[in-house]
């Protein structure tokens, strides 16, 4: 029986850069326990002769030739930027971290 | 900010009579694919900021990503030149994380399932052989380049804010890890630089990327532990980033070596965690510890099916592969008539290539040794970069060569050649041209000199008159150097035995 904690929930929020509040955790860690069981249950129906997959598509090997084609021109891309310098995306310091 | 601080060091020698290093890399290899990864944007960094980026590489909604067939072909040729297994069938993964350089929060990368798997290889060291296992060569994408703004040394501690430019998101990388390298011992630094000096060997003769380490085609991450001598055991790790040259991944497992074993004895604790390298300095600094930040929640990409390439093709690709590396030393080796020390050299020096290259060129094997080793390997250990990254090509040391033949120049001169092309002052000829090297062999200009020689060294020209043929040195040596030694010695000295029979 899957089951996920308050402190995981607080973990993956926290990876996943969401702030959640206390009581929002009370509230969505035991929802997601829900779910989660929900999905396993499809454990009870998969056989011996059922490969595990990760795939809906019944494909492989799609592949692109290597050729160029046209883009965005820096303009077009950086357009929807909040902040731009030298052509470039600004972005807030990065803390705690050498590039 | 120069990174400065001192950390404790143990002696080299004293490290090696405590603990046995373990070591491992990583290093990733830009391929040189016309276009992308996952989209068609041109695979070229550099240029116009942002100017090679589409909605796919940026990571805006709703783009698709589809994979080139051509990366895979060259992960594959990579994994068989490595000897490993190709896998039947792989995918990709996400790995998620937040950084500016990378748009989409996540690097499309292989985590469970990577294309190539269990390989070898053997490295040459000082004419020993080590066998180096790689545990997996995997696809990914190359991240976008921040510039930071505000700092003064463009590094990112007191930077104010960040410029990023995603024309490299998304360029094809190979990532190839080896398994724990053990038992080298006091070879350990040099096992690791040879390791990444003929990894890089390979990458060329595959053809599969431009492999310049100071362009950053070719990066690589040094890890290293330390255990108790004779424990089995594997230490804490620590993972040192920016090492961008041969010569940097010796000093660093060295340096990280005698820093781990100081703590060790201290009875300190290694911290699991990445530091980043300084090339100016030689140390190492504390990056971030490896906690919650490797959390990468790693799943099955759902935008790209998987890749199973048929056992048809990865034998069609086998085919394509240059020769062995091992057959292909020895057959260089017999070719040049190089002795077992000269070959030993010239692999250690990082030369092998560029010697060959260079014979191609037109040089004579032993010429083309004798600069590579000699006068371009001083100049690249007092500029503190590797011989592949000085400022000059086989092509140019082949010319220089030539020049001395057609005796134009003669050795002596032909060192200033090198040193005006280092110094970016043009091509062989050009340098010659201009700093106005060309030996002189004519001989009016050189019978004055001669004349002049004579009448200085009367005691000198009378024991060659009497048959002192032995003695014309010190004349040669007197027109050497009112020429400035521009003189063709040879010409030189056939003139002083003509004037003096």
């Amino acid at each position: 029986m899957p089951e996920i904690s308050r402190d995981e929930v607080a973990h993956l929020a926290m990876l996943a850069r969401i702030d959640l509040s206390d009581a929002e955790l009370d509230h969505l860690a035991p929802q997601l326990s829900v779910i989660l069981e929900s999905v396993a249950s499809i454990n009870g129906v998969a056989g011996d002769d059922v490969p595990p997959t990760s795939h809906a598509l019944p494909l492989t090997n799609v592949f692109r030739e290597d050729v160029v084609v046209p883009g965005l021109t820096a303009e077009e891309a950086l357009s929807g930027a909040p902040a731009v310098e030298d052509q470039r995306f600004s972005v807030p310091r990065i803390l705690g971290e050498e590039a | 900010m120069t990174a400065t601080r001192t950390e404790d060091l143990m002696p080299f020698d004293d490290v090696l009579e405590a603990y046995d290093p373990a070591l491992g890399l990583e290093v990733h290899v830009e391929l040189n694919t016309a276009s992308k990864m996952f989209c068609g944007c041109p695979a070229v960094f550099g240029g116009e900021p942002n100017a090679g980026v589409c909605p796919t590489c940026l990571g805006l909604p709703g783009a698709m990503p589809v994979v080139n067939g051509k990366a895979v072909e060259s992960a594959i040729r990579i994994g068989l030149a490595l000897n490993c297994d190709i896998a039947e069938w792989c995918r990709f993964a996400r790995k998620n994380y937040f950084y500016p350089d990378m748009p989409k929060n996540f690097q499309t990368s292989q985590y469970d399932e990577p294309i190539c798997f269990d390989g070898y290889m053997d490295v040459d060291v000082d004419g020993e052989t080590y066998r180096v296992e790689i545990e997996r060569a995997h696809m990914e994408e190359d991240t976008g380049k921040s510039l930071h703004v505000g700092g003064s040394t463009g590094r990112i501690h007191g930077a104010d804010y960040s410029l990023v430019d995603y024309n490299r998101a998304g360029i094809p990388l190979i990532e190839i890890v080896t398994r724990p390298i053990l038992g080298a011992g006091e070879k350990a630094p040099a096992v690791a630089r040879a390791y990444v000096a003929q990894l890089r060997e390979l990458i060329v003769a595959l053809g599969v990327s431009e492999a310049r380490m100071d362009q950053g085609n070719l990066r690589a991450d040094v890890n290293l532990s330390l255990s108790p001598k004779g424990s089995g055991t594997l230490g804490t790790r620590t993972e040192t980033k920016n090492v961008n040259s041969f010569r940097s991944v010796e000093r660093a497992v060295r340096y990280e070596m005698q820093r781990h074993a100081a703590i060790l004895s201290g009875g300190g604790s290694i911290l699991q965690e990445t530091r980043h390298w300084h090339e100016d300095t030689g140390i190492t600094t504390s990056g971030r510890e490896k906690s919650d930040a490797e959390d990468y929640r790693y799943f099955p990409e759902p935008d790209l099916v998987p890749v199973a390439p048929s056992r048809e093709w990865v034998e069609e690709l086998r085919g394509t592969l240059p020769e062995n590396p091992t057959v292909r030393r020895a057959r260089l080796q017999a070719e040049w008539g190089f002795s077992d020390m000269e070959m030993r050299d010239t692999i250690g020096a990082g030369a092998l290539g560029l010697v060959e290259q260079t014979i191609a060129e037109g040089a004579a094997p032993q010429a083309a040794r004798k600069w590579w080793l000699g006068e371009l390997a001083r100049r690249s250990n007092e500029d503190g970069v590797d011989l592949v990254d000085l400022p000059i090509t086989p092509a140019d040391v082949a010319r220089i060569q030539a020049l001395v033949d057609e005796k134009v120049v003669n050795d002596k001169l032909a060192r200033q050649v090198f040193e005006g092309v280092l110094a970016g002052e043009g091509t062989p000829d050009e340098v010659v041209d201009k700093r106005g090297l060309a030996v002189v062999s004519d001989d009016g200009a050189l019978g004055a000199a001669v004349d002049n020689a004579i009448a200085a060294n009367p005691d000198v020209a009378d024991k060659i008159r009497d048959g002192k043929v032995a003695a014309a040195g010190a004349l040669i040596g007197a027109v050497m150097k009112e020429m400035r030694g521009q003189a063709d010695a040879g010409r030189v000295r056939e003139l002083i035995l003509e004037k003096l029979s």
